[in-house]
């Protein structure tokens, strides 16, 4: 079999993460392993032969053997997104094709320098595959999240990231809520900016490695406020999603 | 390649598109933007655009000579990789044709590798830039080209998926040997036809039968 071929997955467990996110977990008659930032490209079929196929981060790390997981955040509309958060349960049967992409990707045995990943509300997706495969790999580089979502209920794996930079010291987690901060909240409360980038990067004795993911207005915000801050833009990975680039 | 499988439940949701799609693809009416890291900016007082690598007469033009050069209206349908097509895009630039002519290229030269401020990098074959089928964009939909689409100055193959149109070009290099660039290193289509559905190295034609 052909490293791309269409495998028919059985969905193993549908998890919610927060009101418009829930995670699928698949389990892969052809797994292989992938690198963590990579994704699936998932197709439905009706009946009558019309397909509709989109792509996916997968949020599980490549340690997880046999299967992926794949965080799919409901879209007003969407059509693939719609029927899996109507239709699809544990036992059901989907059509998937990957691993996928080999830019966007973090791998803990070559790239162990410190790490600063940023993420957008559901573009958290494929940096929290890079985190659980850094936990994984026990690997000490100094790594921060920066995770923008609006308010405290979008939060996705908010309490495996809290778990995580409760246990292990060279990882910190930086939220910052853009329209409602929980109660008494002392962090930031306000769209990625300059004054904010350059805060986050004076945590880091080097230069880090950046990956950023998420919408496109912050990608651009947080690219340019990073190349801008002195980060060479060859160290800038970034992966964006618009209104209508993922249905 | 069909098989019986299907997804109980799962219909037709978006409206039928009025235009024929390539497989796996849908109409979106916006322009997402996909980009593999920062925007370069660059000044046009800067911005240069050069044909050299196996021609007779390498070009190198400024953007006051680019703009001189004649351009025409092209009305476009953009399909990326990324599963949307666009229909009936409005671009205006120049002919590669019209470049083409002017730096002669020499007989073995076969493929193009687009070279791009911020270092992306594309190949295609030359036939595919000659005939009409390609262009450098200067302006979309009446305005000039956003920073984030490309701007400056965009290469635009529409009958290949839409990372074969590199943004921000800044030279063409005429060679005798395909070689693959920044998403064909990655995995992708050396080729990319969006008819074919060659999104993955995997899809290519000459992979399938064998042959490489």
């Amino acid at each position: 079999m052909s490293r791309l071929e269409w495998q028919v997955a059985t969905v193993e467990a549908v998890l919610p993460e927060t009101p418009r996110v829930k995670t699928f977990v698949l389990r892969l008659p052809h797994w292989q392993p992938h690198r963590a930032g990579q994704h699936y490209t998932l197709r439905l079929t009706a009946p009558d032969g019309y397909q509709a196929q989109r792509s996916y981060s997968i949020a599980s790390p490549p340690e997880q053997t046999g299967q992926i997981a794949l965080t799919i955040e409901l879209i007003e509309e969407g059509e693939v997104s719609g029927y899996l958060f109507e239709g699809v349960q544990a036992g059901d049967q989907l059509e998937v094709r990957g691993p996928i992409g080999g830019y966007f990707v973090w791998e803990a045995t070559r790239q162990a320098g410190p790490l600063l990943l940023v993420a957008g509300g559901s573009g958290v997706v494929p940096l929290m595959a890079m985190l659980r495969h850094r936990q994984q790999a026990s690997v000490p580089n100094p790594t921060v999240l920066l995770y923008s979502v609006r308010t405290p209920e979008d939060v996705i794996y908010g309490q495996e990231l809290q778990a995580m930079a409760a246990t292990d010291s060279t990882f910190t987690l930086l939220l910052t809520f853009t329209r409602q901060a929980p109660t008494g909240w002392t962090g930031y409360q306000r769209r990625l900016d300059a004054a904010l980038l350059t805060e986050v990067l004076r945590r880091f004795p080097t230069s880090p490695q950046c990956f950023i993911c998420g919408p496109n207005g912050l990608v651009e915000a947080a690219a340019t406020g990073l190349a801008a801050q002195g980060v060479p833009p060859e160290n800038i990975r970034t992966e964006r999603f618009g209104p209508s680039s993922n249905p | 390649m069909q098989n019986s499988f299907f997804n109980r439940g799962f219909q037709r949701k978006r409206p039928a598109s009025q235009h024929v799609l390539p497989p796996g693809q849908y109409e979106t009416q916006d322009f997402p933007v996909l980009s593999a890291g920062p925007t370069p900016r660059i000044g046009t007082t800067k911005w240069s655009f050069g044909l050299d690598g196996l021609v007779t007469n390498p070009q190198q033009w400024s953007w006051t000579e680019f703009n001189a050069l004649p351009q025409q209206d092209f009305t476009v349908d953009i399909h990326c990789v990324t599963q949307w097509s666009k229909f009936g895009t409005q671009w205006r630039g120049v002919s590669l044709d019209a470049l083409l002519a002017l730096a002669g290229p020499t007989p073995e030269a076969r493929y193009v590798m687009a070279h791009c401020y911020g270092g992306y990098t594309t190949n295609l074959p030359l036939a595919d830039l000659t005939g009409g089928k390609a262009f450098i964009g200067l302006e979309y939909d009446g305005k000039p080209l956003a920073a984030d689409h490309g701007g400056p100055a965009r290469l635009v193959v529409p009958h290949l998926y839409f990372w074969k149109s590199a943004k921000w070009v800044q030279r063409l290099e005429l060679l005798a040997e395909d070689a693959p660039g920044f998403w064909e290193r990655a995995g992708y289509s050396m080729y990319g036809d969006p008819w074919k559905e060659q999104r993955y190295l995997d899809d290519d034609e000459d992979l399938a039968a064998g042959t490489r």
